[in-house]
């Protein structure tokens, strides 16, 4: 449940120094593209506020989003639950369970109304009434609803979320759709991913925490301090892209020297996330830079791009399926065009004898 | 992403049907045409057809003395466009991959800033060639639809293949959309208009060549 202490006083209490408050600030602020004074800004808002109560609802989701969150290092998974939000829902991490857990969400809908906000990860199967996929005895869509309707902001995190993702991916068997296309009179803010970059995840709230407020978004409802530019711009080897040097599969001699992965269908130029720059594991590494190309997991529709290993360039199926037959239907109509010339030829030539 | 899966999708594959569609049948009701049987005796100076074709499509290749220094300008210019065009689309590494996907075939590629070079060069020729066309009377009032249409399909996918390349205006996904939408109308339009010179320049004037060596021209 929320505590009516601002986390400035429980961080005090806990001995968390304002030196390790002030790196954190200044860290989050970094991450998220701000200038450096809002620095201060979030160090203010996070120590004004009080611990915002957060309900986290898993619907058709393989768990993914929840495992990255808990590899985030600054702030960690740890230092989020105790310190600076109340997870009061969240199957995964959540001790109780059945009428426990639900009364729990409950209850913290009850207290903090127009407060809490709602993380989601999964989509929500719609076909028919939704009977694929239920918690406690009621849908996900009844329970989206219900929980978002006093919410203050709602947070679909990984691409299932945001845009369908796998469940949604053809010929979706479920008729799965995004929390974008459920909940409309709620301001949403969409971190896609399979999963998500933790750092995404944690920084936004963060953000949400200090401010108050939504951060600036892109067209899809990303925020544009980690959607803002495409993998392929920021990725380091793309001078070998430009200089056309290709690995041609995965393990020859371009790909042991790390040149551009483009060709066995690295989706870097149209996936926009900040892998490239912030990286996984705490700065470790990235997909590409651990030798695979980009699935572009982070945009709408990605599991229906063509395939992984189709370069971008390529056509999408097969542009020749229909190639018999119009060469066949070509040529009919060729020789019958030909056909007509020539007898009105013939004619022409008769009238004149 | 909509657009781009549109364009590389049903897009693509409905102009490279059109296209197929299109040239088999100009070639096929071309080559079915009868073929008026000439009796009347060659000249003494008539190389064989094949001789003949060969040597007029090379002669053809530069102007003649009396006409070179009127139409120096757009020979270089056609020469840059030309030979830009076919740099641009067989030498840069993603259309190599396209071709690859397609066909099976695959040959080296030149480095992403050459082809950018190049593709600058052959935009400012092809605008040089609509200005040169239009700016010349007799040229204009002997111009179609053929003639301007042609070239716009031909001008846009090197417009769009420089916009997508320098990311401006736009995202990068809904660019390269455009560039391989705007490739699509050049395949739909290509065997149905004057671009159909892609396939039928060297038939034409090897046709021309076996027609006047037989007249006695000297090639």
């Amino acid at each position: 449940m929320s505590d009516k202490k601002t986390l400035g006083e429980m961080l005090t209490e806990r001995g968390v120094s304002r030196r390790t408050f002030l790196k954190y600030a200044s860290y989050t602020a970094s991450i998220m593209a701000l200038p450096p004074t809002a620095a201060t800004a979030i160090a203010q808002g996070i120590a004004n506020a009080r611990r915002q109560s957060v309900i986290w609802l898993s619907f058709q989701e393989c768990t993914g989003c929840t495992e990255s969150i808990t590899r985030a290092h600054t702030p960690s998974i740890e230092d989020l639950i105790f310190d600076f939000i109340s997870l009061d829902y969240h199957h995964t991490l959540q001790n109780a369970s059945g009428h426990a857990a639900e009364a729990a969400r409950e209850a913290a809908m009850k207290e903090n109304a127009g407060e809490y906000i709602v993380v989601v990860d999964g989509s929500v199967p719609l076909k028919d009434d939704g009977i694929y996929s239920t918690i406690a005895g009621i849908t996900n869509l009844q329970m989206l609803e219900e929980t978002c309707k006093d919410a203050f902001a709602v947070i679909a995190v990984g691409s299932c979320a945001t845009f369908g993702g796998i469940p949604g991916a053809n010929p979706n068997p479920t008729g799965a759709v995004p929390i974008s296309d459920i909940i409309t009179d709620k301001p949403i803010i969409n971190i896609s991913g399979c999963p998500p970059i933790p750092e995404a995840m944690t920084g936004v709230i963060s953000y949400l925490l200090s401010f108050g407020s939504i951060p600036e978004l892109d067209h899809l409802g990303r925020p544009k301090a980690f959607f803002g530019e495409a993998i392929h711009d920021r990725c380091y080897r793309r001078p070998f892209y430009e200089r056309g040097m290709f690995a041609k599969s995965f393990d020859d001699e371009g790909a042991r020297q790390g040149w551009c992965l483009f060709e066995v269908g690295c989706k870097g130029p149209v996936a926009y996330n900040a892998c490239a720059t912030l990286k996984w594991n705490g700065g470790v590494s990235f997909p590409i830079q651990s030798g695979h190309g980009c699935l572009g997991c982070s945009e709408p529709n990605f599991w229906d791009m063509g395939g992984f290993y189709k370069p971008l360039s390529t056509a999408k199926g097969d542009p020749l399926k229909w190639a018999g037959g119009a060469a066949v239907a070509g040529a009919a109509i060729g020789l019958a065009s030909a056909a007509v010339a020539r007898k009105k030829r013939n004619d022409i030539l008769k009238e004149g004898n | 992403m909509e657009l781009l899966e549109f364009a590389r999708g049903p897009a693509l594959t409905f102009a490279i049907t059109i296209f197929i569609a299109g040239i088999v049948f100009r070639i096929v009701s071309l080559f079915a045409l009868w073929r008026t049987k000439d009796s009347s005796a060659g000249s003494p100076r008539e190389k064989s057809a094949f001789s003949a074709a060969l040597r007029e499509v090379i002669r053809r290749l530069w102007p003649q003395a009396v006409y070179k220094q009127d139409t120096m300008f757009e020979l270089v210019n056609g020469y840059v466009f030309h030979i830009g065009l076919a740099i641009i689309v067989f030498a840069l590494a993603p259309h190599i991959l396209f071709f690859k996907d397609l066909i099976g075939l695959s040959w080296p590629s030149l480095p992403n800033n050459v082809i950018y070079a190049v593709s600058i060069i052959t935009m400012v020729s092809l605008i040089a060639a609509l200005v040169m066309r239009y700016a010349n009377p007799a040229q204009r009032i002997i111009s179609t639809f053929d003639d301007w249409f042609s070239w716009l399909v031909t001008f846009l996918p090197v417009l769009t293949g420089i916009i997508a390349t320098s990311h401006l205006g736009a995202r990068y996904e809904t660019l390269l959309g455009l560039h391989i939408l705007s490739v699509a109308l050049l395949l739909i339009w290509l065997p149905f208009g004057k671009l159909m010179h892609f396939f039928l320049v060297f038939v034409t004037r090897s046709q021309t060549g076996a027609h006047l060596s037989h007249r006695g021209a000297q090639l």
